[in-house]
């Protein structure tokens, strides 16, 4: 997998049109026959492209309007417009569950996405500073554990780790969720600041080298600044995977003032059941809001930053 | 104090690779303890949160280990049990079919879209954005809780299928039409390699199409002659992590079926019934051997992937 990466980065130029115009007459003559047929392509395009983009907004759009209607017309509504609206749904929603309010989720889901935020950015990046930098004995090795943890499933680690947590007196609080961001245990993102910090020109710190910088100064005055792009597409990601984990939650939170959004929402649903569809789907669209509102407005970010390095939704 | 005796001694007996900058001689001590003192923080992470446990899981997978009852070293029991537990088999089976079936259906879509997608038009990049937005959202709760909702008896799904002539009765409830429904889930979320394949895509030189043109080939032949062979680093890449992925759904899975993985067991993924064993159950033994054989075959998968690819995936600028 570390050899098909790197091919991903840095997308190559269009070919410039000029090299194309002066290629055969044969050429020319397909290049203006494509010309006439394109509009009626163009239309055919984008035909396709709303027909399926329909289906996919399908689902988010149902959710959102459904938050609306009364919870007996939900189920089995299939056309998107409310015939009743209501915010009684978003009423039931913000008083929580259990006499914990809404807002205690969601400023608890908060501290983990920041937490996750500044964890990753700061543990990642010296990692990444080290593979990227520093020749040193051994790093070759590192490097390839690092890059072998990539395909390892989470589930091998889980339950030692639950135990040793557990040993320590740690469970029930936010460290076992928040420890590995701070100790760069996703690889993801250290493998995507050694790719960035590879385009990095040397020049810059070697010449900081001479006038007697060490590495601290490198990493801390010059490194960190340039990497602002890729720090941003790391929180991008980081933030958003903290605030849909399930199972690291599930697993180690106990008291109900501690969940966060996806366990609230969980019991939300299995108490509510199916009597109130739409105070869950007021719930659920709450529960998404941070993140469609995130993709909104760095989607650019965060579409190139996928095709750049890999990641996973 | 372990690990700078370590790199010590590691550094006394490698090659010296560094040339001198500048004229100034290389400082190789200071650099192997910056090395390390930058290393320190994912080193401390990789020990005490991958490699130990992953020792330790090994070395539960053969203990009856539980946190309340008593517990000792079983040997290969657990694995051999595995294998007489029927819910194990149809978590294997469910897991399986999920990723076997599952996976081309994704990565086709993606294909597919990102073909559609590569062409200069207008309003390229909002669709691209508009696809790619499941992908993101996918794996939460409110998803799970949407797509039960839909696929529920008397859901819009259900209605549409009845339009269509289906028998009427929820995805839901129904055995047989759970998987369909998780794999319908997981082809929603085609977004992710569909912007990987886009990147492939662009990087193709448009005069390969143009000779092609020449020559007088078809569509068809223009595919499989060029986009997929150019392609094929970028589809590998694809495939393999999207099989690890498939390996692993949970949160969607434990929220469409309360927890319990049913009906029938038919949405028994493989990590619900881990989770379960593991924390419903609290036979933490067992579930580190369910653990330590998925690993086991996620690695061989990953092996036949990787011994297969020179059959199949080309790099660009290798001369063989």
């Amino acid at each position: 997998m570390s050899n098909t990466t790197p091919t991903l980065t840095g997308e190559t130029p269009p070919p410039a049109p000029s090299a194309a115009e002066t290629r055969s007459v044969e050429a020319q003559a397909a290049r203006r026959k494509a010309k006439l047929r394109g509009g009626g392509k163009t239309v055919l395009f984008h035909g396709i492209t709303w027909a399926l983009g329909i289906v996919m907004l399908y689902p988010g759009v149902w959710m959102l309007l459904s938050s609306f209607r009364p919870s007996n017309q939900i189920i089995g509504e299939v056309g998107l417009i409310p015939r009743e609206t209501t915010l009684g749904n978003f009423t039931r929603a913000f008083e929580g569950i259990g006499g914990v309010s809404f807002w205690t989720f969601f400023s608890n889901s908060m501290i983990l996405g920041i937490g996750s935020v500044v964890g990753v950015c700061l543990s990642c990046s010296v990692a990444a500073y080290a593979f990227a930098r520093i020749e040193f004995p051994g790093r070759k090795l590192y490097f390839g554990l690092m890059i072998g943890t990539l395909l390892l499933p989470f589930h091998v680690v889980i339950i030692p780790q639950f135990i040793m947590f557990n040993e320590l007196g740690w469970t029930d609080s936010y460290i076992p969720l928040l420890i590995g961001k701070f100790l760069a245990a996703e690889a993801f993102f250290v493998f995507l600041m050694v790719q960035f910090m590879r385009g990095v020109p040397r020049e810059l710190d070697e010449s900081a080298r001479i006038d007697g910088a060490g590495h601290g100064r490198i990493y801390w005055f010059i490194m960190l600044p340039l990497m602002r792009p890729v720090l941003a597409t790391a929180s991008i990601f980081a933030f958003i995977w903290s605030w849909n984990d399930f199972l690291a939650p599930l697993i180690y939170l106990r008291s109900p003032d501690k969940y966060p959004l996806p366990l609230m929402l969980r019991q939300f649903s299995d108490q509510t059941s199916v009597s109130d569809y739409g105070a869950q789907m007021a719930a659920a669209v709450l529960a998404l809001a941070p993140v469609i509102i995130f993709f909104m407005l760095f989607q650019r970010y965060i579409v190139d930053g996928v095709a750049t390095s890999g990641l996973k939704g | 104090m372990s690990l700078t005796h370590e790199a010590s001694r590691e550094s006394a007996n490698s090659t010296p690779a560094r040339r001198p900058r500048n004229g100034r001689p290389p400082r190789r001590g200071a650099e192997t303890r910056a090395g390390y003192a930058f290393l320190a923080p994912w080193l401390l992470g990789f020990i005490t949160l991958t490699a130990g446990p992953m020792i330790a899981s090994l070395y539960l997978s053969f203990t009856n280990f539980h946190p309340i009852r008593d517990w000792g070293w079983v040997g290969f029991d657990n694995f051999t049990r595995l294998f007489d537990d029927p819910r194990f088999m149809d978590s294997v089976q469910v897991t399986g079919l999920y990723a076997v079936v599952g996976t081309p259906i994704k990565l086709a879509a993606a294909l597919g879209v990102a073909m559609l997608l590569n062409n200069r038009r207008r309003g390229q990049g909002t669709y691209r954005s508009l696809f790619y937005a499941p992908s993101l959202i996918g794996a939460s709760v409110s998803i799970a809780i949407i797509w039960k909702a839909m696929f529920n008896d008397q859901g819009i799904v259900d209605e549409i299928g009845q339009f269509f002539g289906m028998k009427p009765g929820g995805w839901v409830g129904n055995p047989d039409m759970t998987l369909p429904m998780m794999i319908l889930l997981a082809v929603w979320q085609f977004g992710a390699p569909m912007v990987i394949f886009l990147a492939g895509l662009k990087q193709i030189p448009n005069e390969l199409y143009e000779a092609a043109e020449v020559d007088g080939a078809g569509p068809l032949r223009k595919f499989f002659r060029i986009t997929l062979p150019m392609l094929s680093p970028v589809l590998f890449f694809n495939l393999v992590l999207e099989t690890i992925n498939s390996f692993q759904v949970f949160a969607s899975a434990f929220i469409i079926s309360g927890g319990k993985g049913g009906p029938a067991n038919s949405t028994l993924f493989y990590t619900l019934y881990l989770y379960q064993r593991g924390f419903g159950q609290g036979q933490l033994g067992y579930a580190a051997a369910m653990a330590w054989l998925l690993v086991i075959v996620v690695g061989i998968i990953t092996l036949i992937f990787f011994k297969t690819s020179k059959y199949w995936v080309h790099y660009g600028g290798e001369t063989r």
